[in-house]
């Protein structure tokens, strides 16, 4: 594997523009008091309860991301650069949608196979034919970027369905103003705290035509043991909608109500952290307590607006993934700003014969996994976890992607020893509304604490770093 | 709001008002058992710190005897009684954690804090006296830390008015029981009051529902049970009388009815109770029967709390 770009000291060991300040306030800076600083923080996150649930660990229900108190800092035409690509790719993202559950373009025009989206368990047949408010289908995306050198930023993953992180990247502003505020000081840092009044704008101007003036907007969560429900509530609170679970709303004549203590109130926009599965029990599994029964209907006839739309998944599934190079090329007549991953289709029996020759080489990943979880890191793994995803891969190769490795690039990282470079990859969250797509500046900044390893999510032991875009 | 925010909001109030209320019921029960047999006669205070708690039966299913050990465990720690403090705070964080939205940064602070501490400080419980009155001193004042947050700085919005009726509710239910128990155990024995032996028990009531003091200054008289009782009954200048929590019962559910334009069976019922307060003497009471009263009262109280749900909360 190659060596990893450097985003402070660039190839060469050349200090890059946008870390200079950085690098002399870290010079400046006794490591024992950045050791203070960092125990500080950790206090404060602990206080506002920012904890995230791992799924299958009894022992930690509740733990916290460790943050990194050393900012990622990105140039503003870096950043130029960067939103312009992920706009152009988010609203690919939405022709597609709209395409796939109606004229269906993209098949007949032979670009993606039929069966990739019709044998897709993510593919949402009861949203065939029906059109949603101002055809957005994804309000909401979280796009992973990674980096492997100075100029080109690469698309590892859309989430399209419900993307979480955001809130981790307002906190960490928060929590990094105020514990440096002599660094801020001396940069100019793009703010992020407009990203809740963005949010609520957009949900809004996606209202069904039935609403009032004044439509009423809501965020619906699976509830507390949920383990993005930390950030949940915090939206809700930072948006001042109502936080509803399943239970607070009810159907009545294709209308959506939420109980409240005056009785019943009419809800126009859900900003829904459930899954598709589990919204409906009439419509999805009807084993799921969480969901509304009759709210698809609801959505059938326009009542109510769902945000993210239903059946999304197609678009952030990982085959999918694979031909979104093409997807941005025939909705927009455009070259794709931002780079795919190059990536086999174990679906396709070459690229399978490929894979299962090089399995030691590559990453594989699950097309509808998300979270770092069934993933195998082929350098990083032994020979026996190998040889056991050889079985599941030939077993199913449908459900597998594989790519190469990639060198992430790294950021330097308070560990153990001092400051290290850790690899690192970046989650902007990108609105769309009615008239227009927008993006805070700056993102989620992922990074893997553990000495060269390349997983930075979080229920993998990865942290947080806030996320600087220098104004110039 | 939302019906289910007032609901997580009104049990919050209960659970951090009834954590305090069993950490004051040890803290009594310690005081009293600490004296010499002569003082306190044969009854067995444990018994009765349990009946207080209402938490007797389910005792017996777990434990073979009433001693400090055991009632202390249970009390405070057993993760197998519904009610225990340490279930109390877990639950209280649990609501709180549902109802982030509509609780202020100190308010979610103290639960949040207490619940911390819970799990790091007081995880294995107390070994020893000097731990367990810390212990019941961090209770205490979680749950005035919570009050006074609540009070000092949550919008006089619905929100505020159901967490009040929590608290409120709960501590009806709380004082009526310790006198109705102290009464029961101590009233047989009526030709003794006034002796020592009674005293100590007295006070251990006042104690536990922190108004000892409150009596010297009301009543400038020794500790004679039909005032103890007038206070904690129909003296609406004691914050835990039942006549006090029906004042503010009934002030915040006309406050609720007030902004949402509409009353109902709920202000109708706790006007009836307050009502009836208002009208009682003491002598009365005694005629009628002082267990009889409270036991009315408990279901009275009991049945608001029913009616505020079914109006409000589903």
């Amino acid at each position: 594997m190659a060596v990893a770009f450097d985003e402070m000291n660039g190839p060469g060991g050349d200090l890059r523009p946008a870390y200079q300040e950085l690098s002399r306030w870290l010079k400046e800076t006794p490591p024992d008091a950045l050791e203070y600083r960092r125990q500080e923080a950790e206090l404060l996150f602990r206080r506002i309860g920012i904890t995230f649930a791992v799924y299958g660990d009894a022992e930690a229900q509740e733990r916290l991301i460790p943050f990194d108190v050393i900012p990622r800092i990105m140039s503003a035409k870096e950043w130029t650069l960067l939103e312009k690509g992920l706009k152009q790719r988010v609203r690919a993202l939405n022709m597609f949608l709209r395409d796939i559950y109606h004229g269906r373009d993209i098949l007949r025009a032979n670009i993606i196979p039929d069966d990739l989206i019709f044998q897709n368990p993510v593919f949402r047949p009861e949203m065939n034919g029906q059109d949603v408010p101002h055809d957005v289908y994804v309000h909401i995306a979280g796009i992973d970027i990674v980096r492997v050198d100075a100029d080109n930023f690469i698309v590892l993953e859309d989430n399209a369905r419900t993307p979480s992180g955001v809130s981790y990247m307002l906190e960490n502003r928060e929590i990094m103003m105020r514990l440096f505020p002599d660094l801020f000081a001396r940069h100019r840092v793009a703010p992020v705290e407009k990203y809740p009044d963005e949010l609520l704008s957009a949900l809004r101007s996606v209202a069904p035509l039935s609403a009032s003036a004044e439509p009423v907007v809501a965020l619906m969560t699976p509830g507390v043991y949920n383990s993005a429900y930390y950030e949940h509530s915090f939206l809700a609170d930072k948006l001042g909608i109502e936080l509803v679970e399943g239970r607070d709303l009810i159907v009545k004549n294709d209308e959506v109500f939420m109980r409240t203590t005056e009785g019943l109130k009419r809800v126009d926009v859900i900003y829904r952290r459930v899954d598709d599965d589990f919204l409906d029990p009439l419509t999805f599994r009807p084993d799921s307590a969480l969901g509304v029964p009759g709210l698809m209907s609801a959505y059938a006839a326009g009542n109510v607006t769902l945000a993210n739309a239903v059946g999304t998944g197609i678009a952030d599934d990982k085959a999918v993934y694979s031909y979104m190079p093409d997807i941005v090329k025939f909705y927009l007549g455009e070259e794709p700003i931002l780079k795919n991953v190059p990536t086999w289709r174990c679906r396709e029996p070459k690229d399978l014969a490929y894979v299962l020759d090089n399995l030691g080489d590559l990453v594989v990943k699950e097309v509808h996994g998300s979270g770092g979880y069934g993933m195998l890191i082929g350098p990083a793994a032994t020979k026996a976890t190998i040889e056991a995803f050889r079985d599941k891969l030939k077993r199913e190769p449908e459900g597998f992607i594989a790519q190469p490795t990639l060198a992430l690039s790294t950021c330097p990282t308070c560990t153990a020893s001092g400051l290290a470079p850790r690899h690192v990859d970046l989650r902007p969250f990108v609105l769309t509304g009615r008239d227009h797509v927008t993006i805070v500046p700056g993102g989620l900044t992922r990074v893997a604490l553990k000495e060269g390893s390349l997983v930075v999510n979080s229920s993998q032991g990865g942290g947080t770093k806030d996320t600087w875009i220098l104004d110039e | 709001m939302l019906s289910r925010t007032a609901e997580n909001l009104y049990w919050l109030a209960r659970y951090v008002e009834r954590a305090e209320y069993l950490a004051r019921t040890i803290d009594a029960t310690l005081r009293v058992t600490a004296l010499p047999a002569a003082y306190i006669g044969k009854t067995n205070e444990w018994d009765s710190a349990l009946l207080t708690a209402g938490v007797s039966a389910s005792f017996y299913e777990a434990y073979q005897e009433a001693n400090e050990q055991n009632v202390v465990e249970y009390l405070a720690f057993s993760p197998s009684n519904p009610s225990s403090i340490k279930n109390c705070i877990e639950a209280a964080r649990l609501n709180s954690r549902s109802v982030r939205t509509a609780l202020t940064s100190e308010m979610w602070d103290t639960i949040n804090s207490a619940w911390i501490e819970l799990q790091e400080v007081w995880g294995k419980g107390t070994s020893s006296r000097e731990e367990l009155a810390k212990f019941l001193r961090f209770v205490q004042e979680t749950s005035l830390r919570f009050d006074g947050s609540a009070y000092r700085t949550m919008l006089r919005n619905d929100a505020y008015w159901f967490s009040r009726l929590g608290l409120h509710l709960e501590r009806a239910d709380n004082t009526a029981r310790i006198l109705d128990v102290k009464y029961h155990v101590l009233l047989p024995e009526e030709e003794h009051v006034g002796g020592p032996l009674d005293y100590y028990q007295w006070t251990s009531i006042l104690r536990s529902v922190s108004a000892l003091t409150a009596y010297h200054w009301v009543y400038r008289e020794t500790l004679k049970p039909w005032l103890i009782a007038d206070l904690l009954i129909l003296n609406d200048t004691l914050p835990r009388s039942l006549a006090s929590c029906y004042s503010n019962l009934v002030r915040n559910l006309d406050q609720i009815g007030v902004a949402y334009g509409r009353q109902g069976a709920s202000q109708r019922h706790a006007r009836g109770v307050r009502n009836r307060l208002e009208h009682s003497h003491m002598d009365d009471i005694f005629q009628h029967g002082v267990h009889e009263f409270i036991q009315e009262f408990i279901a009275d109280n009991a049945r608001l709390g029913e009616i505020i749900t079914k109006q409000y909360l589903i």
